[in-house]
Formats: C-alpha cells, sequence, structure tokens
C-alpha cells in the first residue's frame, strides 16, 4: 500500500516536472515571434548585431519602421494586404461551392465522365506546381486571369482535387434515403442540395475551408508567377521583393511588415483553433 | 445502360429518384469545376509533358526536340545535385522531426497540466507561410552568426542545418497532432492489461503503443518527406541556394532548382526537370496511399 502511494507521488512529481519542462520549451518555441516583435522597434542597424537584444535606448525608434514599411519598396503594404485579403476569400469561398457541388455530382450520378473527373481529381493530389509553372501563367494570360480579380479561377481549377476528393468521400458515407425523401417531397436538385445536402457537410466544409484559406493565404509561387507583377502583389510577394530584390533592405521595417502579416494569422488560429488543427489534420490523413 | 448498372447495384435502385434530376443540371453542378480544372490543371499539365519534349522559349513557340530535354536534365550537374541535396535533407529531416513530434505527442497524452496551451502552441507555426517563415530564420540565424563575421548565405553547412531547425519548427507541431490522435485510439484495456503484468513503461512503450500508431508513423513518414521535396518557399527565403559554387548552388533543392530554370534560355531542359520531379513526388504519393489503404484493411 504505502509502495504504491509512493509511486503515486513520484508520478505526480514527473508530472510537475513535465509541465514546468515544457512550459519552457514552449517559451523557447514562441521565440522567434516575439523576436521579430521586438526587432520591429529597433533601428536598422540593429537588428543584425542586437537581435537578442530587447529595445534600447539607443536603438528603440517606436512605430517608426511601421509607419516606414506602408510605403517601403515604393509600393503600399495595405494593398499587398487587400489583395491577398481578397484573393483568399474569394478563392476558399468559390472552391468551397463549385468543389461541393461537383463532388455531390460526382458522388451521385456515378456515370462514365462522372468517375474520369473524379480520377482525374485524385491524381492532380500528386502533382507538384512545378509541373504546371512554365504552362499555366501563359494560360492565364491568354484567358485574362492574370488580375487578383479572376486569379481564383486559377486557384479553383489547381486546388479542386484535394476538395472534390474530401467532399465526394464525405457525400458517400450520407445515407442516400434523406435526398431521396426530399426527391419525394418535390424538392429539385439545387434545393435539395443547399437545403439538405449542404447542412449535412458542415464539418467537411470547414476542414477544406480551413486548408484553402491557409494555403491561399500563403501561397508564393502561383500568384507570383501568375499576376501581373508590377500592379499586383500580395503579402508573400510584397516581402519577398522586399528582401530579394531591393538591395540593403531596412531590416526593421522589414520585421514591422512580417509582424503584421503574422498578426492576423494568430488570432484566425486562435479563434478557431479547434477547426483549424482538425482540419489540417484532416487534410493529412485523407490526402 | 447506365439504368441497368444501377439496378445491378441493389441499394441504389431508387437512386434513379435522385440521380436523373442531378444530371439533368450538370451545367450548374459539375461544369464550372471541370472549366476550371481544365484551365488550372489539365491544360497546363498535359501542355507541360508534350512541352518537355520540345526547345521552347516561350510556350507558343515550340520545336520538336524528342528525348534531348531529359538527356541534358540528367547531364546537368546542379540538377543532380541538388536531387542528392534534397535525398539528404528529407532523410534528415524526417527522423529529426518524427522522433521530436513522438516523445513531444506521448509526453502530451500522459495528462499532464497545461497539455492543451502546449498543444497550441506546437501547432502555430505550422500556420506562417513559408516565405515568412524564411526570414524570420534568416534574422535569428544571421543575428548568431554575425557575432562570428559571418552569415547564413556563406556557408553551406548552416544552410542546410539552419533549414532544418526551421522545417522542424514549422512541422513538428503538425506531426504533433497526428501522433496524438493516434496515442488517443491506443486501445486502453491494453495498457492496462500491462500495467497489471507488470509490464515497464518501456516496455509497454515499445510492445503496445508503438504497434499500435503504425499507421499514424506511416503517415507522418510520407508527409514529412513529401514535404521536404516540394519544400520551395522556405529553401528561397532562406538561403536562395546560397554560397554558390561555380555552376552548384550548394544549399539549392529540388523545386528552387527547376524554378530558376525558368530564367534560362532554354526552358525546356526546366519542363524536363519538372516532369521528372512530379514522376518522383507522385511516385511517393502514391507509395503513400497504398501503404496507408493496406493499413487500413488490415485493421
Amino acid at each position: 500500500m504505502s509502495k504504491k502511494e509512493t509511486t503515486l507521488q513520484g508520478e505526480k512529481r514527473m508530472k510537475t516536472i513535465l509541465t514546468v519542462l515544457f512550459s519552457i520549451i514552449a517559451i523557447v518555441y514562441l521565440m522567434p515571434i516575439f523576436l521579430v516583435l521586438m526587432n520591429s522597434f529597433k533601428a536598422n542597424a540593429y537588428v543584425n548585431t542586437e537581435t537578442f537584444a530587447l529595445p534600447s535606448k539607443e536603438s528603440y525608434v517606436g512605430f517608426q519602421n511601421y509607419i516606414k514599411g506602408m510605403t517601403f519598396g515604393n509600393y503600399p503594404f495595405a494593398k499587398s494586404v487587400g489583395y491577398s485579403l481578397f484573393i483568399t476569400i474569394v478563392s476558399s469561398a468559390l472552391i468551397l461551392v463549385c468543389t461541393s457541388m461537383a463532388a455531390w455530382y460526382i458522388a451521385r450520378v456515378g456515370s462514365t465522365f462522372s468517375k474520369i473527373v473524379y480520377y482525374l481529381c485524385v491524381f492532380s493530389m500528386v502533382v507538384p506546381f512545378q509541373m504546371v509553372m512554365f504552362t499555366l501563367p501563359k494560360t492565364a494570360d491568354t484567358l485574362h486571369l492574370n488580375t487578383p480579380w479572376t486569379i481564383p479561377i486559377i486557384y479553383l481549377g489547381f486546388g479542386a482535387g484535394l476538395a472534390v476528393f474530401m467532399f465526394s468521400g464525405f457525400v458517400k458515407s450520407i445515407p442516400l434515403s434523406i435526398e431521396e425523401a426530399a426527391a419525394i417531397d418535390g424538392c429539385g436538385p439545387i434545393r435539395t442540395f443547399f437545403s439538405v445536402v449542404l447542412p449535412m457537410m458542415k464539418p467537411t466544409l470547414i476542414s477544406v475551408g480551413v486548408l484553402e484559406i491557409m494555403w491561399v493565404w500563403n501561397d508564393y509561387l502561383l500568384p507570383y508567377l501568375v499576376l501581373d507583377r508590377k500592379k499586383y502583389m500580395t503579402i508573400p510577394i510584397h516581402i519577398q521583393y522586399l528582401k530579394g530584390s531591393y538591395g540593403s533592405v531596412d531590416m526593421g521595417a522589414t520585421m514591422a511588415l512580417i509582424l503584421l502579416s503574422i498578426v492576423p494569422v494568430i488570432i484566425f488560429y486562435l479563434t478557431c483553433q479547434k477547426h483549424i488543427i482538425k482540419g489540417v489534420a484532416a487534410g493529412a490523413v485523407k490526402g | 445502360m447506365a439504368k441497368k448498372k444501377t439496378k445491378n447495384d441493389g441499394s441504389s435502385l431508387n437512386s434513379v429518384l435522385v440521380r436523373r434530376p442531378i444530371q439533368k443540371c450538370f451545367p450548374l453542378f459539375l461544369l464550372p469545376t471541370f472549366i476550371a480544372f481544365c484551365i488550372g490543371f489539365l491544360y497546363p499539365f498535359g501542355k507541360g509533358i508534350f512541352l518537355s519534349f520540345c526547345d521552347f522559349k516561350t510556350t507558343s513557340i515550340w520545336n520538336w526536340s524528342g528525348l534531348s530535354n531529359y538527356v541534358k536534365a540528367f547531364q546537368d550537374e546542379s540538377f543532380m545535385y541538388s536531387f542528392w541535396y534534397t535525398a539528404g535533407f528529407a532523410l534528415v529531416s524526417l527522423l529529426i522531426i518524427n522522433i521530436f513530434a513522438f516523445t513531444v505527442a506521448y509526453l502530451l497524452t500522459k495528462g499532464i497540466k497545461g497539455s492543451n496551451v502546449f498543444r497550441t502552441v506546437f501547432f502555430m507555426p505550422n500556420l506562417i507561410g513559408g516565405i515568412v517563415l524564411g526570414y524570420i530564420w534568416s534574422m535569428i540565424f544571421d543575428g548568431i552568426l554575425s557575432r562570428y563575421n559571418t552569415s547564413i548565405l556563406l556557408n553551406s553547412t548552416y544552410g542546410f542545418w539552419g533549414l532544418i531547425i526551421l522545417m522542424a519548427w514549422q512541422q513538428i507541431g503538425y506531426m504533433m497532432i497526428i501522433y496524438i490522435a493516434g496515442l488517443q485510439a491506443v486501445p486502453g484495456d491494453m495498457l492496462e492489461a500491462a500495467k497489471i503484468d507488470g509490464a515497464s513503461e518501456w516496455k509497454t512503450l515499445w510492445h503496445i503503443t508503438i504497434p499500435n500508431v503504425m499507421p499514424s508513423i506511416t503517415i507522418c513518414t510520407f508527409l514529412t518527406l513529401t514535404n521536404s521535396f516540394k519544400l520551395y518557399d522556405q529553401n528561397l527565403a532562406l538561403t536562395g541556394g546560397r554560397p554558390y559554387l561555380g555552376n552548384i548552388h550548394t544549399t539549392e533543392m529540388l523545386a528552387l532548382n527547376i524554378v530558376n530554370s525558368n530564367t534560362a534560355n532554354s526552358k525546356g531542359i526546366g519542363q524536363a526537370k519538372a516532369v521528372l520531379f512530379f514522376i518522383l513526388v507522385a511516385a511517393i504519393g502514391i507509395l503513400q496511399m497504398k501503404s496507408t489503404h493496406d493499413k487500413e484493411v488490415q485493421q
């Protein structure tokens, strides 16, 4: 009995040690973000020499970096944010609506054509973007899809694979009788889809939505190659442009912009954390 | 004929009721996605395959050149170098990420206080885009290395391990989530039985937990593998392939090598490289689908 008690105590102690250990690791894990925050308040010269020090009297410049960053590189940062937001929201919404409809059609009709489309979608999931990198921009140019307003169509095309795959996997799991009942009650396919099938798809909609949002928001190469770079930039393109091709870069201002681009992601993450983790994990397991 | 098929299906005897009206709505339901799919994937993909057998400077002007692009791709030193570099990177990151992710997941499922907070923290870097990640870490590494009068852009060893650290930071949390899901599915009575039989923690881990989370291990192995092979943004932002050694960019991975061929005079070689790259990535992907599928059947 006493032996058992001591092992129990030992276990408890072990757990406390683990909590302390993990707290330290978690703080270290968040360090890079803190470093960006700290350095975004330092003058350029100090970012490289005093990276790990808190802003001091000499190095502290207040919000100057943020103000400078706004027009840094002769392109307003707010514009990039706007384009990023627009492209992400419209592309994700378009993918969700179109591919869920397509997946329902594919899963329920089962004709040769729809089967071919399905297998092509599955196939497209293993094709890396580099494969279409040389040809896609030209296609987009020819069809005038090279603006932020039309690029969602490209995203729908290239991102359809995973979405169709996940949606049709889900549709196959819902019993047909519900839709049959709706049909008997006189529902047309459009109404059946939007008021019967779509509400049932909610968990998959969230998973796919999260995956698409994260993909489009962070995507660099596709918009870089497809969009007209002089007119339109997204956040990743903007940051790469500042760092990659701008000669000597103002590191302080860059850190300010990097922080501004992470903040929305962190807010998004903290508000719908549960869905995000579930969605991302679902994509991994199924893809 | 289609009717006959569905009737044989048995379960879908009534599905004509559902199927027919949907089929009539083809232009609304399937067509938009299909057209976008053709524009965004099918046509560029097909044309890409075709152009890999051609000499071209713009995609509309081309000359058939047979297999010469492929021959040139294999003769390209920098391409072969980046292939082996990527393979080495994939192997190292595979081991490091999975060992850490599994350990963290294992300890976090022990019911310690605050494990939800830790989970949230470890997963977070996953959501930050590759370009931004690359520049965050290049600031950190250069902050350290500048004290020794060097930079991550000057030494390929630092470049390699820098990218490993970056990828570990980004992906450990992701793999951890998959491992946690796997660990939570390990039957509790099995663990209890082992405890009653007096098995040590180590033995329980080795003989019960690990065999039971094998599906998660397979998934994570393949995920880290494909992530490494397809890695582009982080590579571009952290080192961009620097330092250069003659023709060879010493920290350039496959995807970056292909993108860099985009500016070369003859894009045909770049396209041939892309096809080879696609075959490689697709092979890994198909292997993954097969192995996870087989595991599911076994269970």
